[in-house]
């Protein structure tokens, strides 16, 4: 697996100068997205995206920096979108509690933060493929579950009408407040990762992941650090879960099914594993592909129905010629481009 | 054997007292008290024989998974598919031909090839890239999905058994005592009894194989150490083959097993995966007689706990892997590597 990237030692200018061209025309490009695109780009494509991105964050931070490649992060979003359901409102009057919103979303968080840690103490006393095989089975167990369990997950039907609450006399499911409020989630949690990434729990747990008997014997915690890691984690799925209820305004066993949880898979690993901005990127890609592919096979006078095989088709693709997805592609293309550069006087050979 | 009852003591008496009360609830008929208690015997029976053959349906998928993981290292998550594309061209063949057994050699034989193509041009290529193949296979499971939606549609399909194995059979096995003081014995139907009858003769011939023939010496010695094997001039890439091609076959059969005693669907490829994942986490990774016992035990808890906590019967199969991961993590009859 490719590692992520160092920090990069040399001069630090201020911290101001250090962030590069790129970043300003994305910050404005998506902050001024919502003058010039229409609202179902602004709802449906890039709400989603940046949801899944979340979602696919939490798994890149747990596969990158902790070499763990966890399949539980969708059950723990839809863990967290469940708890919601059920301490705050939604159209299941019986189970729904209807508690204020201040004091459901920290308990969705942190139970699905508890749920995620139990998955991880279990998933951690396993390596590499083994980790994600039972992965796996837990969050078929997890979608089994909640499809039969009618007295808490309500079963098959789930909840609907599950809705943000109106705060500050906004209604947050309206298109460009959604969007403002998925875009600032995703940008905090980008920013929680890369700061972790550096922070001395980040740096230890890819010392974890490189080389857990000499981190051993230096005196971390193996163990407790990729416990750690998959709470970290959680809390972020469970942040991207609780918001793609709302965008939904509904929550079944089918949001954590054995098919959305391979999705978040393909588009972390679409994306690219070594850094924060690939599950974004991965996202973007899958929710292009899945909204707008059925148009794309009927031009082609194929069924609309068969996206499934494009999205498989694409991943395969990616997997098979670029183990650190598109990324990794980019980064490729840059070097080579950055080698051809005649390294005195920079003009192109 | 005798080494574990010495080294365990404690647990062997404990397994035993277990065995011997199933054998007792299942021989002896059952007194009025034990009826009101536990319900009917018929019923017991039935969960209890359901279970048998679901875990002898569970272990034809497991074992090949298991063998190609304990050989290879090669987590093969399209597994699942070549169990539903078995059972698909397994109906394919016994609606033309009208032939139930011929549906056998031939889907052997194709998904086999289909595997040797895996193994040749998907595993072969990254080899000791574990999480890359994990991936590929991955896809390759969603595109085998998609492709068979595609051709099958998304209704599911029965496969008929032959007459020969038609109707039920009655059993030695007595379930239930009349007023009258007749005695009534379990009646089952025959196709599952031949099922069952045939894994077990597949998995003691997977034994026999694996401990008594050269071959079955090459592949141990493979699964012990691959490199000093290739060193000692086996063309190792033929026992991988042979191997690969072997486990997807017997995958491929398995779906028309479970075609005919349940049915075919989208989605049961990930069912069939799954259950296999749990198979051999529980019974230990690259164990034969670790995916039988595995298996068995998969297939019992799912039949009893269908039959006496409906609600959660799912759940009973995956809090029995989570124990067993966190007691014992190589599984039940695994090594540790």
């Amino acid at each position: 697996m490719a590692l992520a990237e160092r920090p990069r030692p040399g001069v630090q200018p201020l911290w101001i100068e250090r962030i590069p061209a790129a970043w300003w025309a994305l910050a404005l490009i998506l902050l001024t997205m919502p003058a010039w695109a229409n609202n179902f780009i602004l709802f449906q494509v890039m709400g989603w995206t940046f949801i899944l991105g979340m979602i696919a964050l939490s798994l890149m931070f747990l596969a990158g920096y902790g070499g763990m490649v966890s399949l539980i992060q969708m059950s723990v979003a839809a863990m967290a979108g469940y708890m919601m359901a059920i301490f705050g409102n939604s159209g299941m009057g019986d189970i729904s509690m209807g508690l204020p919103w201040w004091l459901y979303l920290p308990i969705a968080i942190v139970i699905a933060a508890i749920f995620g840690t139990i998955v991880g103490a279990l998933a951690v006393r396993t390596e590499g493929i083994y980790t994600i095989m039972i992965t796996l089975a837990i969050a078929a167990a997890f979608f089994y579950f909640t499809r039969q369990n009618y007295t808490i997950f309500n079963g098959y039907s789930g909840f609907n009408l599950v809705v943000p609450p109106e705060l500050f006399g906004v209604d947050w499911r309206q298109p460009m407040p959604f969007y403002y409020l998925t875009l600032g989630c995703a940008v905090i949690c980008y920013a929680v990762v890369v700061y972790v990434s550096r922070a001395p729990f980040g740096l230890a747990l890819q010392g974890v992941r490189d080389n857990p008997r000499r981190m051993a014997a230096l005196g971390f915690n193996v163990t407790a650090h990729r416990i750690a890691a998959y709470t970290f984690a959680s809390v972020i799925a469970a942040i991207g879960g609780i918001l793609l209820v709302w965008q939904n305004a509904q929550i079944a066993p089918g949001t954590a099914g054995i098919p959305a949880v391979i999705d978040i898979l393909v588009i972390a690993v679409v994306g690219g594993i070594s850094r924060p901005i690939g599950p974004f990127i991965g996202a973007l890609i899958y929710v292009l592909l899945r909204t707008f592919s059925p148009d794309v096979l009927l031009a082609f006078g194929l069924s609309g129905e068969r996206f499934k095989l494009l999205i498989g088709l694409g991943f395969l693709a990616v997997v098979f010629f670029s183990p650190d997805g598109v990324l990794g592609l980019w980064e490729r293309w840059k070097s080579r481009r950055d080698r051809r550069r005649d390294p005195l006087t920079g003009a192109d050979e | 054997m005798q080494g574990f009852i010495r080294r365990n003591p404690i647990w062997s008496l404990l397994i035993a007292l277990v065995v011997a009360v199933l054998l007792w609830l299942i021989f002896a008929p059952w007194t009025d008290e034990m009826e009101e208690l536990l319900g009917r015997k018929r019923i017991f029976l039935n969960a209890i024989f359901g279970g048998i053959t679901l875990g002898a349906l569970y272990f034809l998928v497991a074992s090949g998974f298991t063998l190609i993981f304990g050989l290879m290292r090669n987590v093969n998550l399209a597994h699942g598919s070549l169990y539903l594309l078995g059972g698909y061209i397994g109906f394919e063949v016994s609606e033309r031909t009208g032939s139930w057994f011929l549906a056998f050699p031939v889907v052997f034989v194709v998904v086999a090839i289909v595997g040797i193509i895996l193994q040749n041009q998907v595993f072969r290529r990254m080899e000791g890239e574990e999480l890359r193949q994990t991936m590929v296979t991955i896809g390759l499971s969603v595109v085998i999905a998609d492709l068979m939606l595609w051709t099958w549609g998304g209704q599911s399909y029965t496969i008929y058994a032959p007459d020969m194995l038609f109707g039920p059979m009655t059993l030695p096995i007595i379930s239930g005592v009349r007023s009258s003081g007749e005695i009534i014995y379990l009646k089952y139907p025959a196709v599952r009894m031949a099922i069952l009858f045939a894994a077990i003769v597949i998995g003691v011939a997977m034994w026999v194989v694996l401990n008594k023939t050269r071959l079955g010496m090459l592949v141990r010695a493979g699964v012990d150490d691959r490199e000093m094997l290739a060193a000692s001039g086996v063309r190792i890439q033929y026992v991988f083959l042979a191997v690969f091609a072997f486990g997807a076959g017997l995958a491929g059969m398995a779906g028309i097993v479970g075609g005919t005693f349940q049915s075919l669907s989208p989605g049961e490829d990930t069912r069939f995966l799954l259950a296999s994942l749990v198979v051999v986490i529980v019974g230990g990774m690259g164990s034969i007689p670790g995916a039988a016992l595995g298996a068995l035990i998969i297939g019992l808890s799912e039949q009893l706990g269908l039959v006496y906590a409906p609600t959660y019967s799912v759940v009973f199969t995956f809090l029995i892997m989570a124990v067993v991961l966190a007691f014992r993590p190589q599984g039940l009859l695994g090594e540790r590597q």
